[in-house]
């Protein structure tokens, strides 16, 4: 069995308190973790400025390319993993023991996280619109626009809260290194794999060890540390943990999409050739992405979309985990299931609501120690019902029928709209749209996602902050038309 | 000097004789018509026994019905005030985060002598008499506030207190308002670093484990630590305990074990109801283990089975604590708390059982708000 340590700015720390994590089939112990405290989260975190400092020894490029070896080697290599070494295949099926998740996605989401760290420089050419990274290591530069330019680390780590059902959301803080940033990260219970994966191919590649920590523990307690001691941090997690953080600008907050696809009244006489891609924005990673659709949405023929969109999904049933064609995750928790189907349950009582799936076979299916829900679809005759506004953590999809120029003020806040449409004025409506964060003009799934675009906020934005910085000589400083080469004493005025 | 397991066994039975000559006592004040209060005296007419000649032994209370803590919130409080006190002055002890109408205790002495009693197991070398203390705990009407505040004068110290209020931090916890909550845990520390900077010369303390940790980590952070500031003894509790959290006091905000020239620090587990149970000497090599020994014959601690709570669990095992109270002040027989915790075999220190690994029964700990301050 794995003895995993936290991990203090590059050294292992065994705990006197350990967590066992197990098989959610077997019960089989799959690994103590041992378990941090929010005293050592906080000590720690107030050495933050050791890993900025010793990654800014390094130039960005070279951490680029140090990423981009890590990507080889969390994909390819045998890792230490606590008192282990996990091979690629050995981490998959870990994670799929204590996660619910099939291995296959496991697979797949390594992939992801692979994708993000060779194309770092991509991304963040992307992310920074260009910027020299070099001028992020020295503090301010001249883009070659004649103009200092000054952007200013906001903190010297990221902490993050990370999720234990979705091994997906790795991606957002794999930049974070390149961008000269320690790490500071609070696993999931049942997801430890990726944080300490990543560290070891980190470290392999020749990243100080010394700029990550990983504080496993309770998330009321060493969550709550991490958040209120890094100045810049992350989290994932429910409905109310968004409304907890919602407008704390230190704290960017990761919680359900409600992401939908709305069908214009251009080509929803068409939906049948956009079925495939309904199918796969609600059923790929078994749903639990907040990037999948929860909503399909549109003025007519919902009643025809629901039923075809049950045809496809209703017959979906749980396979092994180890099977290649298993599309469902288990819930390791049962009874977040029963919770599940029992507000489902009650939201299908409202009128105006119908179970499209119903004839394909009960969707709670209830073993002892774990639980799964079958794909659902429902058809709500308008946008009022409260169901028309859920997401869940399975394959789950209102089909919503509501006039087309009613649906933007009925969506709420969505974190993907893939838009099927060519009508103009209605792509503009979109576009201004504040409630929609990613937007897919045209026919594209909810659930492809281009890397090189900022996700519910640009990270380097939220890392680094634009100010002004000038210097007796620079450039920008003797030019009287610029207006910064003649200081004004506001202290005068 | 090792204690044989003949000298333990003689202790313990020693220690069993002693406990039952003082339930004899306690119960024939409790229920005496000229001593007792108006609380047990109701209560014996219902009782199917007579405890003034039923209860003989410890055991015997076993025949008393389960205590029902809910007896303990609102008055009138003098129905706890045993006769035989007279027109003593009476203190009323409310239980610390607790919001709504509050469960409370009479209290004469018993503070005053549960912790002159704890005073003898604090080492002079650590806790030098004479020297001043810092409260860095709850205020208000609170046994720790007065407790700890006697315990300093009675090894000839003055104390120094802070302002601290635990039912607003389990208001800002149960509301999510986390920024407000580290706002006043700041609040809390500033006024301790006041003190502290103001020349008090203080050498002892008093603090929750979490002010503890906030404490440290405020000093470290100015360069300083606890040792620095000149602190060289503290006693420390009112929440939970772990080993692992110990551990880290110990290693990293202490300077290592006293016995290696770090800052000694004493954890105890108590409550308005009980005292203060102390513990055995805490070490590295017992993994940090904590286990408590309640003051008997003050006070007795079991861990009981829970769905049969006349059953004690072998030792190692886990159960439910369960308290019984005996002093003239307080009589509180089989009282189940809301924590569990491991049998714990008498020690040469502690002739008794005593409890390890205290944390919240975890069939409350859902509805348990713990650590408050």
């Amino acid at each position: 069995m794995l003895e995993i340590p936290a991990i203090r700015w590059g050294k292992p720390y065994e705990s006197l308190e350990q967590r066992e994590i197990r098989h959610f089939v077997s019960g089989e112990s799959i690994a103590m973790v041992s378990q941090a405290g929010s005293g050592i989260v906080r000590r720690d975190i107030g050495k933050a400025k050791a890993a900025r400092n010793i990654l800014s020894d390094f130039s960005p490029s070279d951490l680029i390319a140090r990423v981009g070896k890590a990507a080889t080697l969390f994909r390819t290599a045998s890792l230490p993993m606590g008192n282990g070494v996990q091979t690629p295949a050995d981490f998959a099926r870990a994670q799929s023991a204590t996660t619910g998740l099939p291995e296959h996605m496991c697979r797949s989401n390594m992939e992801k996280n692979c994708f993000v760290l060779e194309n770092m420089e991509r991304v963040l050419e992307a992310l920074t619109r260009g910027l020299d990274l070099e001028i992020l290591r020295r503090g301010y530069g001249d883009e070659g626009r004649g103009v200092v330019v000054s952007y200013q680390a906001q903190t010297d780590a990221l902490g993050l809260v990370l999720p234990s059902n979705s091994p997906g959301v790795h991606t957002l803080w794999l930049p974070v290194i390149p961008l000269q940033i320690g790490l500071v990260l609070k696993p999931g219970t049942l997801e430890p794999w990726t944080p300490y994966r990543m560290f070891s191919a980190f470290c392999e590649a020749g990243i100080p060890a010394e700029a990550v920590s990983i504080y496993p523990g309770e998330g009321a307690d060493v969550g709550a540390a991490v958040l209120t001691e890094c100045d810049r941090c992350m989290i994932f997690g429910g409905e109310s943990t968004i409304e907890q953080y919602q407008g704390n600008p230190t704290v960017q907050v990761h919680g359900p999409g409600y992401s939908k696809i709305i069908l214009g009244d251009d080509c929803v006489d068409d939906w049948e050739n956009y079925l495939d891609l309904m199918v796969d924005s609600v059923l790929a990673n078994s749903g639990r992405s907040c990037i999948n659709a929860s909503g399909v949405w549109a003025s007519r023929h919902t009643d025809k979309i629901a039923a075809a969109l049950a045809e496809r999904l209703g017959p979906v049933a749980p396979l092994p985990p180890e099977a290649e064609e298993a599309q469902l995750a288990a819930f390791t928790n049962p009874q977040m299931a029963t919770g599940t189907w029992a507000m489902i349950e009650k939201d299908l009582e409202e009128s105006g609501v119908t179970d499209c799936t119903h004839a394909f076979g009960t969707r709670l299916v209830d073993h002892s120690t774990y639980a799964y829900l079958r794909p659902m679809v429902v058809h709500c005759k308008n946008p009022q019902l409260a169901i028309a506004a859920k997401e869940f953590m399975f394959p789950f999809v209102s089909v919503v029928e509501c006039p087309q120029n009613q649906m933007l003020a009925n969506i709420g806040r969505t974190l993907v709209v893939s838009a099927i449409t060519k009508d103009e004025a209605f792509g503009r409506e979109l576009i201004d749209a504040t409630h929609i964060d990613r937007l897919n003009l045209g026919p594209l799934p909810t659930i492809k996602l281009d890397w090189l675009q900022p996700h519910e906020g640009n990270l380097v934005d939220f890392l680094y902050r634009a100010r002004a910085l000038q210097t007796q000589g620079s450039k920008n400083e003797a030019d009287p038309a610029s207006g910064a080469g003649t200081p004004i004493d506001i202290s005068a005025s | 000097m090792v204690e044989s397991s003949e000298q333990q066994t003689t202790s313990q039975t020693d220690a069993e004789t002693a406990l039952d000559a003082h339930v004899r006592e306690i119960v024939r004040w409790h229920f005496d018509e000229a001593t007792g209060c108006p609380y047990w005296l109701e209560r014996a007419a219902e009782l199917p026994f007579d405890p003034l000649t039923e209860i003989q032994s410890y055991k015997d209370l076993k025949k008393f019905p389960p205590f029902d803590d809910e007896d303990l919130r609102g008055g009138p409080m003098r129905r706890w005030v045993p006769k035989g006190f007279g027109n003593a002055p009476v203190y009323v002890f409310e239980t610390g985060g607790t919001t709504g109408i509050p469960k409370s205790r009479i209290v004469i002495d018993d503070f005053r002598i549960d912790y002159e009693l704890f005073s003898q197991t604090l080492p002079d070398e650590y806790f030098p008499p004479g020297s001043n203390w810092l409260m860095l705990g709850p205020s208000g009407p609170r046994r720790l506030r007065l407790a700890v505040e006697h315990l300093c004068q009675f090894r000839g110290g003055i104390c120094f207190c802070i302002d601290l209020d635990p039912r607003w931090v389990i208001k800002l916890i149960k509301r999510g308002w986390m920024e407000h909550l580290e706002e006043y845990k700041a609040h809390c520390i500033d006024q301790a670093l006041t003190v502290l900077d103001a020349g008090h010369e203080i050498r002892c303390l008093f603090a929750t484990p979490k002010l503890l940790e906030a404490f440290a980590l405020a000093l470290e952070a100015r360069g300083s630590s606890i040792a620095d500031a000149g602190i060289t003894g503290i006693f420390s509790g009112g929440t939970e305990f772990t080993p692992q959290w110990t551990r880290f006091a110990t290693e990293e905000l202490l300077g290592g074990p006293a016995t290696s020239g770090g800052v000694y620090m004493t954890p105890t587990y108590g409550n308005t109801l009980m005292g203060l149970a102390c513990s055995r000497p805490v070490t590295a090599s017992d993994g940090y283990k904590i286990a408590y020994y309640a003051p008997q014959p003050r006070a007795v601690l079991e861990v009981v089975d829970p769905d049969n709570p006349d059953r004690l669990v072998d030792y190692g095992e886990t159960g439910r604590v369960r308290l019984t109270t005996m002093t003239k002040e307080f009589f509180v027989p089989g009282f189940l708390e809301r924590d569990e915790g491991e049998r714990e075999p008498p020690c040469p220190l502690y002739p008794w059982d005593g409890v390890s690994g205290v944390r919240p029964f975890h069939k409350l700990a859902d509805s348990t708000t713990v650590g408050v301050y």
